[in-house]
């Protein structure tokens, strides 16, 4: 067993299952977008609004942000265990990208609230 | 003529590795590699390699011919021969000792960690432990491994964290021993490999796949432990 403090899950299995997971999710919401903009023919700043104004699609989009950040944290972090092999290099590279990802959820979560 | 140009490098005279090249009569014969490198041997006795039986079962020859891993044995020069040139290099990743000699330390480590043997807790039989014909097929494909190592040194996720990826020449005999109907350390062995390096580092891109000699497939093997994996797992 090789110990491990900084990844996601804290065991393989967890961040193997998350990172599909997560995928599926994303895929979900990116197939919904792609069809919202194709079948909305008249796509316009009010459409847009009431879209955004549904619980369920603000929960829906919150879901897809935290998917993102989980996603894009395991793929980095797994990018940088295998690149970077100075510990003071990679732990400062992971604290930039966590401190990126949890800048991008705030953001995130007050524009969707805030529509 | 074929052009040979092969790595060399002693690390007590040399300063850095370099290629050299040869120029071998294989009389139009479609000589095994291993061949072609006793004919360069015979021009240049410095040079060093590995081997024993000359077969492909000892695993000792195992190298990078024109870019792929391969045992020099069982490989003809009709496979990897491009343009009338050959190019020999050590296996990819592991520290070089001399010429296509490499330090295989890192490879056994990993090879050591996955306990390569049976475990059984259960009081010993008179006679063997018995296994039913249908259990003794789950271990074909997976105990014919050599350890030559040219699927971990093919396997890029394997040269950047070798001290930590268990490997797939590794992996597959952990699951050879997984999958055994007769050892009883199943969890433990799992428990033991559900960390985001030993098994899943995988990245599933089955380069060990495509350079086994002995045509195993790791691949399938990594797949099997991570299902086993999920399915111990709550």
């Amino acid at each position: 067993m090789v110990t491990n403090i900084t990844s996601f899950g804290r065991s393989g299995l967890s961040d193997w299952l998350m990172q599909r997971v997560t995928a599926v999710i994303l895929l979900a919401y990116t197939l919904f977008m792609v069809g919202f903009f194709l079948g909305t023919s008249n796509l316009d700043y009010l459409t847009w609004v009431s879209l955004f104004q549904g619980t369920w699609m603000r929960i829906f989009s919150l879901l897809a942000l935290l998917s993102l950040a989980a996603h894009a944290w395991i793929g980095l972090w797994t990018v940088s265990t295998d690149y970077m092999k100075s510990t003071g290099v990679r732990l400062v590279f992971q604290a930039v990208v966590a401190l990126a990802l949890f800048a991008y959820v705030v953001w995130g979560v007050q524009l969707l609230w805030g529509v | 003529m074929l052009q040979v140009s092969v790595y060399r490098y002693n690390p007590e005279t040399d300063e850095a590795p370099s290629m050299k090249d040869f120029e071998i009569d294989t009389q139009g014969k479609d000589l095994m590699v291993l061949d072609v490198l006793h004919l360069v041997k015979e021009k240049d006795s410095s040079m060093t390699y590995r081997r024993s039986c000359r077969e492909g079962v000892c695993g000792s020859d195992g190298m990078n011919m024109n870019g792929k891993n391969g045992l020099a044995c069982i490989t003809p020069l009709s496979e990897v021969v491009k343009n009338g040139k050959l190019i020999l290099r050590p296996l990819p990743g592991l520290p070089v000792i001399r010429d296509l000699v490499v330090d295989m330390s890192l490879f056994y480590e990993q090879y050591e960690r996955i306990q390569p043997y049976l475990i059984n807790d259960t009081p010993a039989p008179a006679i063997e432990r018995l296994q039913s014909p249908e259990d003794r097929d789950k271990l074909d494909g997976l105990y014919e491994c050599i350890l030559c190592a040219c699927c971990s040194t093919a396997c890029p996720s394997f040269w950047w964290n070798p001290d930590k990826f268990v490997g797939p020449s590794g992996l597959l005999q952990a699951y050879r021993f997984l999958i055994d109907s007769r050892d009883t350390a199943t969890r433990e062995r799992l428990s033991e490999l559900d960390d985001p390096f030993s098994v899943f580092r995988c990245r599933g891109i089955m380069n060990c796949v495509s350079v086994c000699p002995k045509g195993l497939n790791p691949t399938r093997a990594i797949g099997h432990i991570r299902d086993m994996l999920l399915s111990n797992a709550t």
